[in-house]
């Protein structure tokens, strides 16, 4: 197990890698270093100035030279500045961080409330009525977008019924109750349909014929065997359903104005500022990969056929 | 010998489509019966519809199976869910496959025995260990804390018998037992379902591809071939005098084992 | 023997998958028809403003009411399903394409071309969601080709890993070493030989990802990084009208449902393909 965790941290530096050159890469293409951006609309400066500006960030450094340098202020939080603001963006993105992470836990956990038991249930009921009604929602949930969706909560839940506010004032559980809702709808309507086939295909395994060939009621089967074989898959694919919701925060975010790093990153996109969209990039994908790497590991913590070392991964 | 099984011109349909045709045989107390035939002859589909495990598409759609006075089909899934175990056995072709990887064997008997009777942690312990050390377990206790991966091929095999046994059933029904093992395991195996009708005079229905283990065990045999009887009656006359060319050719197709000393007189 | 044997009714279920893949693929057609003819289609002008019938509510001679230029709604959602639904099956149709050359060429060529491509793919696959696309739509500026883009930078490496893993397999296959000897070009080999037999699982996914496709498409536009007012989008449209949800809801409504119903439409098409081409999907006994 422990060799195990060091192979996997391991095999991580490669991805960061990538994940940081792609994004640094991808806004230097466009165009755009920081001098352009400075200078660039003010027009008659001098250009010995933007030279001397340039040399000064260092950007007449060959591209990889730059990459290393941008790499190193990344990992000590030196993110550079705000090109709107002027603020330091690794102050402004730690700031932001928490609504985001809070919004993020509140949906993961309405997430599993709903996907879980209405999963399970489905399956148990496969091709039943329950089965039916259950994934009729599910499909409905997965073909409604999820800014639409905030849109029918609003009109609903605030224009209509007058129970939640429209946009958030700050960090309340009113206020988050609407966006955690429709984040939480897009993301159990694919996440049930996963629980409710892997469940599925956990009932026809051999040991469920064989429980029930011992005369073991199918719920006991359902709740001690079949359930917790099944919880492995289930927490690896919540794990990458995280994935989703991450992105979708950022809509959400704007939307409902939660204050967090999706409606900053938003906001940077339409102002241009590249910083704060790099540092959102890095770090959304950073905080995807480490979500992937402990799930890949507390599943192997789980296995007892991993855990005993009978199968190698 | 009275009867103790008995099916009465049994049809088993899946969706709809016949898979089993007009069968019928019987089985007396402490008998040995061998089913055999090609597979998708039916033959399975047959103790499987005894203990109601024909699942959802599956379903006895004429005759009937008697066993003590009931008519098997009739029963709801509860009612013969309580004859599944303490009346009828099952063991598997992979008794390894037929517990769940990530749970101790000992965990998934216990688990079905308390089904059936009351019973505590200490004196079910008492019990399969009992049962294990009479097949050859040394260290049942060790047996029991295994999850099914940690055990051999005929290990896995061995403990299917001895939880099939665990709450005395009338009828063993054994689906394919040595088909999955090496030969010196199958004779092993074949061996320890004799002992078991010799200690506890538990009748067998054994389903086999496998015509020499039908030699080695069983008393009567019935041939199978899409879906229905080919012959039927003693072992000993059906394998000496086959009248049917694919009787022939099944037997044929296999070695026979030695028949075990163990055979009851 | 003593009685008859007792007789039972078994109770069948039908099979319906053929009845469901004519029923949606009816639909998809008759959606991408309306699209085509959109223009025919439409009961007014959805570009001709009258102020004096601004903000009305749906009523018999505008089913889904009028916007704040008093422009027909109906016609604006008709209107928009043109670019909505071709942005889509075009945003589709580039990732197949090129996730299915770079995995068939991986795998073809083996290797460290291999490797590399598929490092490359997997690189793509550890940003989540939509962020990437979000940056890359940020830095190439907004408009729909843009949005394009950006969505099919992240979204091919599933085609490739999927084109990759057909692929290997079909050079595992007898025919395929017979073809080889028989010394066909590999182009030759790859188009009469290896695409027809990938071709089903790729298409499969395809049609899956045209409802995610369209929704995450619409969401661009919604931020103001795709299709722009005034050009009628039905992601844009929902961004457009929002500000009037409280008083003139329909506004919002009217695209939004055209959202869900297209996606709908795709999603219930690509399961049921999927099922037909899967017979491991198609309801069988455990015999």
């Amino acid at each position: 197990m422990g060799k195990y965790v060091l192979r996997r941290i391991v095999q991580l530096i490669p991805v960061l890698i990538g994940i940081t050159f792609l994004s640094f890469a991808m806004m230097r293409i466009a165009g755009s270093d920081a001098i352009t951006e400075m200078y660039g609309n003010k027009g008659g400066v001098d250009q010995a100035i933007i030279d001397a500006a340039r040399a000064d960030l260092g950007l007449d450094k060959p591209f990889l030279t730059q990459y290393f340098s941008w790499l190193g202020g990344m990992l000590t939080g030196d993110m550079g500045t705000s090109y709107i603001s002027g603020r330091n963006v690794f102050d402004t993105f730690v700031s932001k961080l928490p609504a985001t992470l809070l919004l993020t836990a509140l949906s993961i956990l309405l997430t599993i409330i709903i996907s879980i038991p209405l999963g399970v249930l489905a399956a148990v009921r496969h091709d039943r009525f329950t089965d039916y009604l259950i994934r009729f929602c599910s499909f409905v949930g997965n073909s409604l977008p999820n800014f639409f969706v905030a849109m029918l909560l609003m009109y609903f839940l605030s224009i209509k019924l007058g129970w939640l506010p429209v946009i958030s004032n700050g960090l309340s559980l009113k206020s988050a109750a609407m966006p955690t809702l429709t984040l939480a709808i897009a993301m159990s309507a694919k996440y049930l349909r996963q629980v409710r086939a892997t469940v599925l295909e956990e009932l026809n395994k051999d040991y469920v014929y064989g429980a029930q060939a011992r005369g073991v009621r199918g719920r006991v089967t359902l709740w001690k065997s079949v359930m917790k074989s099944s919880m492995l898959t289930i927490i690896t694919l919540l794990a990458l359903s995280i994935g989703s919701l991450l992105g979708g925060t950022a809509i959400i975010e704007s939307i409902f104005m939660w204050d967090g790093v999706g409606k900053l990153a938003v906001d940077a996109i339409t102002m241009r500022d590249y910083p704060i969209i790099q540092a959102y990039v890095v770090w959304m994908a950073i905080i995807y990969v480490l979500v992937n790497l402990i799930t890949d590991l507390l599943y192997h913590a789980m296995d007892p056929r991993i855990r005993l070392g009978v199968v190698q991964d | 010998m009275s009867k103790l099984l008995e099916y009465d011109r049994v049809e088993i349909s899946y969706n709809g489509k016949p898979a089993v045709q007009d069968i019928s045989v019987d089985l007396a107390e402490g008998e040995i019966l061998g089913i055999v035939g090609e597979s998708g002859s039916g033959k399975s589909t047959l103790i499987k519809a005894a203990m109601g495990l024909l699942g959802p598409a599956g379903m006895v759609t004429r005759g009937d199976i008697w066993y003590k006075g009931k008519d098997l089909p009739d029963l709801k899934p509860a009612e013969i869910r309580k004859l599944c175990g303490p009346d009828f056995g099952m063991i598997f072709q992979s008794a390894g496959a037929s517990f769940c990887p990530i749970r101790t064997v000992g965990a998934q008997l216990y688990e079905s025995v308390i089904e059936h009777e009351k019973i505590t942690k200490a004196e079910f312990e008492d019990r399969a260990s009992e049962i294990l050390s009479k097949i050859g377990f040394l260290d049942p206790v060790r047996v029991l804390k295994s999850y099914p991966f940690e055990l051999s091929g005929g290990m896995q095999q061995r403990v299917g018998i001895a939880s099939a046994m665990l709450l005395r059933p009338s009828v063993l029904m054994a689906d394919e037992p040595t088909s999955a093992l090496d030969v010196h395991v199958q004779k092993q195996v074949v061996e320890e379902m004799m002992l078991m009708r010799k200690e506890y005079g538990v009748s067998i229905i054994i389903v086999t591809h496998n015509i020499g283990v039908v030699g080695a065990m069983a008393d009567n045999v019935l041939v199978m071939q899409k879906g229905r009887a080919v012959e039927y009656g003693e072992t000993d006359k059906i394998l000496n005098h086959p009248e049917t060319e694919y009787t022939k050719t099944l037997m044929a197709a296999v070695p026979r084992l030695e028949r075990g000393g163990a055979k009851h007189g | 023997m003593n009685k008859e044997p007792t007789v039972r009714v078994q109770k069948l279920r039908r099979d319906t998958l053929k009845a469901r893949l004519i029923v949606f693929g009816t639909l998809a057609i008759l959606l991408l028809l309306a699209s085509v003819f959109c223009e025919q289609l439409c009961p007014y002008d959805p570009y001709a403003q009258d102020l004096s019938i601004a903000k009305m509510a749906p009523s018999a001679e505008h089913v889904f009411g009028t916007d704040r230029y008093g422009r027909d709604m109906l016609s604006r959602v008709i209107v928009g399903a043109k670019t909505s639904i071709f942005s889509t099956l075009l945003l589709v149709a580039i990732i197949t394409v090129i996730g299915t050359i770079v995995g068939v060429f991986a795998a073809w060529v083996g290797g460290w071309t291999d490797t590399i491509l598929m490092r490359i793919s997997d690189l793509f696959l550890a940003f989540p969601g939509l962020v990437f696309a979000l940056a890359v739509a940020g830095v190439l500026g907004g408009g729909l080709h843009n949005a394009i883009i950006a969505l099919a930078a992240i979204s091919w490496p599933k085609f490739a890993r999927i084109a990759r893993s057909q692929t290997l397999a079909q050079k595992e296959m007898p025919y395929f070493r017979a073809a080889k000897l028989a010394g066909g070009s590999s182009m030759k080999i790859i188009v009469k030989h290896v695409l027809p037999n990938i071709m089903g699982p790729i298409l499969v996914t395809s049609m899956l990802d045209i409802g995610t496709m369209m929704m995450e498409l619409a969401g661009l536009s919604f931020l103001g990084l795709g299709a722009k007012p005034p050009a009628a989008e039905w992601g844009s449209m929902i961004s457009d009208t929002r500000g009037l949800l409280q008083t003139a809801p329909w506004l919002t409504f009217a695209p939004g449902l055209a959202i869900f119903v297209s996606v709908m439409i795709f999603n219930l098409l690509g399961d049921t393909v999927r099922d037909y081409l899967d017979p491991k999907m198609r309801k069988g006994a455990r015999a």
